[in-house]
């Protein structure tokens, strides 16, 4: 089974080594850059610099795709929705479809959105594309003073996940070996649905509890200050990084407002 | 270092009306290895866990006092480290080295020194792989040496084991033993369900009494031989204490099941869970074990009987005495309410059958809707089947009880009774012994052999070799991945098995699962 948090990239390669607290940092200030306006210049800019330096971290473009589907599916909906029941239906036709005529409007407010919605994303998949929970947790911890409480934590929750799948299947195979099944009844569906999460969720507090007891025993959040054996150090680089992302953001945005395409979302 | 000091101690859980422990006097002194035996109830658990400092008075109503090494646990935490039973929610890094690191790192050592450390921890249990190996990637013993290691890591005074062995495999359960008997310098309290494998390690056992305080204290043999008879009739496992046999009373019966080249592959996994499986057959009348180290598809193979997964390729099929005019489709192909009544199957987590909120309502909850209750009307036959289900295996007292609160031993005979309450001919269980006690064991065997001998089949994939002994009329031993003796190639079946083309039929025992069929089983269908 493949494993959604695996990196799928290069570890090796030169920005996928940055410290991982710079990586979140980067993609956020980025990613903030862009909702702030609605026009198709900045996230245009924003994405072809992205894709640029998508081989820098390490991904090939391909595998890049193959994580990103689910991505384009939602583009994809978003353009379709768009053509469908678009307001504004001014500018050259292009293709008339009776009540849904694309126009040459049409076509640029669906390519302003997936723009967005692409140059929005792909900084977030990258940053998970390439990096490993566990040093992911460490920097937040070590480099920007994220509670060890939070992160640790949220490590160790992390680990159970693909637990509960099991357990979900189990529990499933269960009621029908009970024999309850919901057959096409869809009440009767919605409430053995409604049961067998009931069951999941019992085992998944008690687990839960097990492991926190089991965390406190190792000393885990005991009050006394912890070490860390793994070193996430923040360097130059990684603040070059982040400074280069924040660049990046302002030039997209500076262009958009000379091309006068600028847009805000709040007042415009 | 490790000295643990007791006196006139008592616990009392917040909301209870019992004392777990009472009256308790007790002294383990620096390096003593000690196991903690007495009947379900007696506050094992309970005692370990105000040991390691996870159970404060705040807890409940406390009386008399405890100490490790003169204080009070909560602030001697540093000094101990506790093994509990799941291996799964007590590994909480993804990579190996950094869970033995995660308890290092709690206790403040310089990271210079932690590294070292690990390596040397990992090295005395005997982990057999890298630091980096991920800790999703273990097996249940090396789960448990890996937990093993972090617990010794800080260097304990005080190791507390919460039966570490009880949810593996026999060889799980060996290389925890070895591990654990590389510990040195360490005062070592053990809970253990099945305690003769784990004598060698021992030096001293402590026997508490349910009422309160301690019944008998000091080396293993002595205890057993003056206590051993009373404590087996309470339900301990005591070593070397007779097991009752229960061979069938009538030969075999007629066909149920029959699996023909039966391969399992998960979807996206690399290779099948169960491979080409060929001329398993299942009487009615007759206990058939299912046996073979892990990881060879044992589990599968019961849902698969069970008529809970469809084959990849190959196929079960039923025979007519089994489903009438159903046996024309398979198992996996029947409505839910079909299947029930005909092959029951009872899950190594009894918590996953759980559908009700009371232990009656497990007993009538099932296939169909119930019959609305007129007044004057006939009472519901289901009522009194439930009825005499619950006093068969001990419920009755229960009726009324969430079957989620009940106990380990009494949610096993539960899912059990769920299981026989749609009155199905052939029973399928996966793993019924895990972790019960002695009592429960024999009722547990009692109970199937009657069921066995009132002409039901009975399937039971198993561990549990006096299990097997006790009940089994045939064997089926599953063979390691990739040892199937497969045409052109040399057999190479699992150590102790003689090649033998098929199961058969005829009772016998330590029968292979015989060849893969000449026509290699289909990749997917």
């Amino acid at each position: 089974m493949t494993d959604p948090l695996a990196p799928i990239a290069d570890p090796a390669a030169p920005l996928a080594r940055r410290n991982p607290a710079a990586k979140l940092a980067a993609a956020a200030v980025l990613t903030l850059a862009l909702v702030v306006t609605l026009d198709p210049v900045a996230p245009g800019v924003a994405l072809a610099a992205e894709l640029l330096a998508a081989p820098l971290f390490g991904i090939r473009l391909a595998a890049l795709m193959r994580r990103a589907w689910p991505l384009l599916v939602s583009v994809s909906g978003a353009v379709l929705t768009l053509v469908l029941f678009a307001e504004d239906r001014s500018g050259t036709v292009l293709v008339d479809l009776g009540p849904f005529t694309v126009t040459t409007s049409v076509m640029s407010s669906a390519l302003a959105l997936s723009l967005r919605l692409f140059a929005v994303a792909l900084p977030g998949v990258i940053v998970l594309a390439t990096t490993d929970p566990t040093d992911l947790a460490d920097a937040l911890v070590q480099n920007a003073r994220a509670p060890e409480r939070f992160a640790i934590g949220t490590l160790a929750a992390l680990r159970l996940v693909p637990l509960l799948t099991q357990e979900w299947r189990t529990i499933v195979l269960a009621r029908r070996a009970r024999g309850i099944d919901a057959g096409r009844n869809p009440v009767a569906r919605l409430r053995l649905f409604a049961s067998a999460a009931f069951t999941l969720l019992v085992g998944a507090i008690r687990r839960g509890t097990r492991l926190a007891a089991a965390m406190e025993a190792r000393g885990f959040d005991s009050g006394a200050p912890r070490t860390h054996a793994r070193r996430q150090v923040f360097t130059r680089a990684d603040t070059a990084l982040v400074a280069g992302a924040a660049a990046l953001a302002a030039a997209a945005l500076t262009a958009s407002v000379l091309t006068g395409a600028f847009r805000p979302v709040f007042g415009g | 270092m490790g000295t643990v000091r007791l006196s006139g101690f008592g616990h009392r859980h917040a909301g209870r009306r019992r004392w777990a422990l009472r009256g308790l006097d007790l002294r383990i002194e620096h390096g003593e290895r000690v196991a903690l035996l007495g009947p379900s109830g007696a506050g094992k658990s309970t005692l370990l866990a105000v040991l390691a400092g996870l159970l404060g008075p705040e807890a409940g109503e406390r009386e008399g006092t405890v100490e490790v090494d003169g204080l009070d646990p909560r602030l001697a935490r540093e000094r101990t480290a506790t093994v509990f039973q799941d291996p799964r929610s007590q590994l909480v890094m993804e990579r190996a080295g950094d869970d033995v690191a995660f308890g290092l790192e709690n206790r403040g050592v310089p990271p210079e020194r932690i590294w070292p450390r690990v390596d040397e921890v990992l090295d005395l249990v005997g982990f057999p792989h890298g630091r980096d190996r991920s800790t999703r990637a273990l097996s249940g013993g090396e789960e448990q040496r890996l937990a093993l290691a972090g617990a010794l890591a800080p260097r304990p005074g005080l190791l507390l084991l919460d039966e570490p062995t009880a949810n593996l495999d026999p060889d799980g359960a060996r290389l925890v033993r070895e591990a654990l008997a590389a510990v040195r310098d360490t005062t070592v309290l053990m809970v253990e369900h099945r305690i003769a494998d784990a004598l060698p390690l021992l030096d001293r056992v402590v026997v508490l009494e349910p009422g309160g305080g301690v019944r008998a204290d000091g080396p293993p043999e002595r205890v057993f031989a003056e206590h051993g008879a009373r404590l087996a009739a309470e339900g301990v496992w005591v070593p070397g204490v007779p097991l009752p046999r229960r061979t069938a009373r009538h030969g075999a019966g007629e066909r149920l099941l029959a699996a023909s080249r039966l391969t399992f592959r998960h979807p996206g996994a690399p290779r099948p869970a169960l491979d080409g499986l060929d001329g398993l057959e299942v009487r009615a009348a007759e206990a058939l074990a299912v046996l073979g180290p892990n990881g060879t598809g044992k589990s599968t193979l019961a849902l698969l009987l069970g008529g809970l997964l469809a084959p990849t390729s190959g196929e079960v099929t039923a025979t007519a005495a089994l489903a009438g005019r159903d046996a024309a489709r398979p198992p996996h192909r029947w409505r839910a309410k079909d299947l029930a009544p005909r092959i029951g199957s009872v899950f190594q987590e009894p918590e996953a059958q759980f559908v009700t909120a009371r232990v009656r309502d497990e007993l009538t909850a099932g296939p169909g809707r119930r019959p609305r209750r007129r007044p004057g009307g006939r009472p519901d036959p289901r009522d009194a089947r439930a009825g005499e289900l619950m006093d068969r295996l001990g419920l009755g007292a229960l009726a009324e009880a969430n079957p989620h609160t009940l106990s380990g031993g009494e949610q096993r005979r539960l899912s059990v009774a769920t299981a026989l309450a749609a009155a199905p001919r052939l029973l399928v269980l996966d793993e019924p012994t895990f972790g019960q006690d002695r009592r429960t064991w024999i009722e547990l065997v009692d109970l199937l052999a009657d069921l066995r001998d009132e002409g039901h089949g009975i399937v039971a994939v198993t561990h549990d070799p006096d299990f097997t002994a006790a009940l089994a009329d045939r064997e089926v031993r599953l063979p390691r991945p990739g040892a199937a003796p497969s045409p052109g190639a040399a057999p190479s079946p699992s150590p102790g098995t003689p090649p033998s083309p098929s199961p058969g039929t005829a009772p016998g025992r330590g029968r292979g699962p015989g060849h893969r069929p000449p026509t290699a089983p289909a990749e997917h269908r």
